[in-house]
């Protein structure tokens, strides 16, 4: 099962290669990966995409919360959250098919934000499913480059919305 | 303004270092020409994996963090084994390492090494210190991180330029580190809980590993045994957490555990673990261990809990709050059918060997330190058949008695360990170091400083001519096809290397026993002097550790002998 981590950390040199280090070192592959500052610049939010089996993760969880730079670490997997991921990617387009390219990235609220001679590069942000229901739907137009931002979350929070009573 | 080294000296007097065990070398002559005009006692050793065994013997026999100093490059590398022994002990260690000039990392400089990169999976924590204002901070956390939660080792990688960089930087807070909060108290209600549990069980076994040592737990322990009159099995790094002369001691359990031990763990329901982790040589075949009990797991490590086996009880906790709270809550009980049946097997399969042999046997070597120091020495192992003969042969009725490699299992570690104990403990105390021929050649000229130093540590070696655990293993499972692991071919010289001479030579008193009589006289003369001593027992060759549990067997599957 994929799983997602979401860590804050020290915004300190040598923390992504703890992490990093700590899960490949059990053989995992991290699939996807995002880092950068939060609204406090001395915290980090790391987003990690993991497939392995839930046990051996839980573990990997675990031994990530005892590291001293990492402040916390959620697997998001069993909870409500958001994500979103951002990808740029750069199509053949020949004359005849940019107006086919540039329908499709509508349909999926994306963009064109470069336009070549012979290809176009179209921007879309989006849920993992339909970042991947776009990328499938590409593939026979034929992608000659492709960029993206790993995936990035937060938590939801489970208890009531505020301005409610309830206890 | 001081300087960075002086920070460094300052920061280990303020954290009450006495003792430092290192090599210098280029990168870190700012730091011992500011320690030449301090209090700290250096010692010099010959290796630096012999360093930061000594420190971890220190550490062990101590409480107290253990200290090294050892420059860049291969003086950093030369620890990561020693490191490693400590990380997988949970030993607290501060070892700071020099590293080139700032400017130059990376640069492939003369001996330059990624130490960071390079100690990272076998410390708790390291810091590389990039500017001399960070120091004071830094030594105050090293010290702080390795010393609390899990202990382990922390290692501070020290540029040279940041060594000789002025600074008014001071520390004098509080270490406050938001990442690193570990729990010290267990949640009240996971210990009524456990209470409960305890309370309601027939057949109640607690089963203590190396953190009742080294959580300072072994009185809050034992009074609980002894309140709710619960045996007590320990692992090889539990040892002395529970005197082993009571008759509640089931003593080690495990591939080499006693049969009462194997027997009570899978017959009891609940099994109540302190500080111990459900090791792959304490468990055997997993799904069969305690198979009738309810688990309790007890532990400050969060991440031990459900690593091997599910907790049915868990509680993240220092052990001795754990136990403290318990003893309130437990009720005073007989349990006399469980104690009758614990009982009965612990006299029908005592620990035993050939009392009868004509040769002289290992086992007889260990009963005779027993013998001869009265059961007061501080016993420090290497690896392999002597330690599981050391834990069985002698009996440890106190913590930090027992010194020994058993995550990591580090060939090499017993000799500078009791090096670094016995600078810890003063001279006064007897430490005896029992290895065997193949481990004690790992770390062998560490015996100059034990001899430099006053140090009189004596060490026992049982010479049966091969690296004796792998052989029982060929013996038992390869077909008795001894390959790699015959260290005296059969028709070269008797005695090689000729340990006798080989101690003289490091300027110990060496003596040499081959008879069941030699023993306890030289035993008693090695123990007398107050020189170093090493005493080489030439022992039967092909003499096996018994009982056995079969790697992925259960813990009833006991081999007692080949024959």
């Amino acid at each position: 099962m994929k799983h997602v981590i979401t860590a804050l950390v020290e915004n300190q040199p040598g923390v992504l290669a703890r992490i990093v280090g700590l899960i490949s070192g059990r053989g995992f592959n991290i699939e996807s990966l995002n880092v950068a500052p939060t609204h406090d610049p001395t915290v980090s939010r790391m987003t990690m995409t993991v497939p392995g089996d839930d046990r051996v993760l839980e573990q990997v969880t675990k031994q990530l919360n005892k590291l001293v730079d990492v402040i916390k670490v959620t697997d998001l997997t069993k909870r409500r959250y958001l994500n979103r991921e951002l990808v740029l990617v750069e199509v053949a387009a020949p004359a005849g098919k940019r107006a086919e390219i540039a329908e499709l990235a509508e349909l999926f609220e994306g963009k064109v934000v470069a336009v070549q001679a012979r290809s176009l590069t179209v921007q879309m942000v989006g849920e993992q499913e339909r970042i991947e229901d776009f990328l499938r739907l590409l593939k026979p137009f034929r992608v000659l480059a492709l960029s993206r931002s790993g995936v990035i979350a937060v938590a939801r929070a489970d208890e009531a919305p505020a301005g409610s009573n309830a206890k | 303004m001081r300087t960075g080294a002086q920070c460094v000296i300052d920061g280990l007097r303020d954290a009450g270092v006495d003792t430092l065990f290192g090599i210098p070398g280029g990168v870190v002559l700012d730091i011992f020409a500011a320690m030449y005009h301090s209090p700290l006692k250096f010692i010099l050793t010959r290796h630096e994996q012999g360093a930061t065994h000594m420190a971890d013997g220190y550490a062990r026999a101590t409480g107290r963090v253990g200290c090294c100093l050892v420059t860049s490059g291969p003086g950093a590398t030369n620890t990561v084994t020693g490191l490693a022994t400590a990380s997988m002990d949970g030993v607290p260690l501060v070892c700071i390492t020099g590293q080139v000039m700032s400017s130059m990392i990376g640069n492939d400089a003369f001996q330059e090494a990624d130490t960071m990169g390079i100690t990272r999976a076998v410390t708790k924590h390291n810091y590389l210190v990039k500017s001399a204002d960070d120091l004071p901070r830094i030594i105050a956390e090293a010290f702080y991180i390795a010393s609390t939660g899990k202990p382990g080792p922390v290692v501070i990688d020290l540029p040279k330029d940041v060594q000789r960089a002025a600074t008014a930087a001071v520390f004098d807070g509080k270490v406050n580190i938001r990442g690193y909060k570990p729990a010290v108290e267990g949640h009240p209600r996971q210990i009524v809980k456990l209470a409960r549990a305890i309370n309601r069980a027939k057949r109640p076994l607690l089963y203590a590993g190396g953190g009742a040592v080294a959580g300072d737990a072994a009185a809050e322990l034992t009074a609980l045994a002894r309140k709710a009159a619960i045996p007590v099995t320990t692992t090889l790094m539990g040892l002395g957490a529970f005197p082993e002369t009571d008759p509640l001691a089931l003593r080690m359990l495990g591939m080499h555990g006693t049969v009462a031990a194997n027997h009570a763990v899978s017959a009891c329901d609940l099994l109540i673990s302190i500080g111990a982790r459900f090791d792959d040589r304490v468990t055997g075949k997993i799904s069969e261990f305690a198979p009738r009990a309810l688990k309790a797991h007890v532990d400050i490590d969060p991440s031990a809990i459900d690593k091997n086996v599910a907790a049915d009880i868990p509680v993240v906790g220092h052990v001795k709050h754990v136990l403290r709270g318990l003893l309130d809550l437990v009720e005073p009980v007989e349990r006399r059918e469980w104690l009758a049946q614990v009982s009965d097997w612990q006299k029908t399969y005592p620990l035993t060997y050939d009392r009868n042999s004509a040769e002289l046997l290992p086992q007889y070597v260990i009963e005779q330190i027993y013998e001869v120091t009265g059961g007061d020495a501080v016993i420090v192992t290497d690896v392999g058949q002597h330690q599981m003969w050391a834990a069985h042969f002698f009996k440890y009725t106190r913590p930090r008695t027992f010194l020994s490699s058993g995550g990591l299992g580090t060939m090499g570690y017993g000799l500078p360990a009791a090096i670094g104990a016995q600078a810890g403990l003063g001279s006064g105390r007897t430490v005896v170091t029992i290895s065997g021929d193949g481990s004690i050649q790992m770390n062998f000229q560490e015996l100059v400083v034990a001899v430099e130093h006053k140090l009189p540590v004596k060490a026992v070696i049982l010479n049966n001519g091969h690296l004796g655990m792998v052989r029982q293993w060929q013996e038992m499972f390869y077909n008795r096809e001894y390959s790699g692991s015959v260290l005296s071919q059969p028709g070269g010289a008797p005695y090689l290397p000729d340990f006798v001479k080989l101690a003289e030579a490091h300027g110990a008193l060496g003596l040499r026993v081959t008879s069941r009589q030699q023993v306890a006289p030289a035993l008693r003369k090695a123990i007398e002097t107050d020189r170093p001593a090493v005493v080489e027992c030439v022992v039967k060759p092909n003499e096996n550790v018994y009982p056995m549990v079969p790697p992925g067997a259960s813990l009833t599957e006991m081999i007692h002998s080949l024959a």
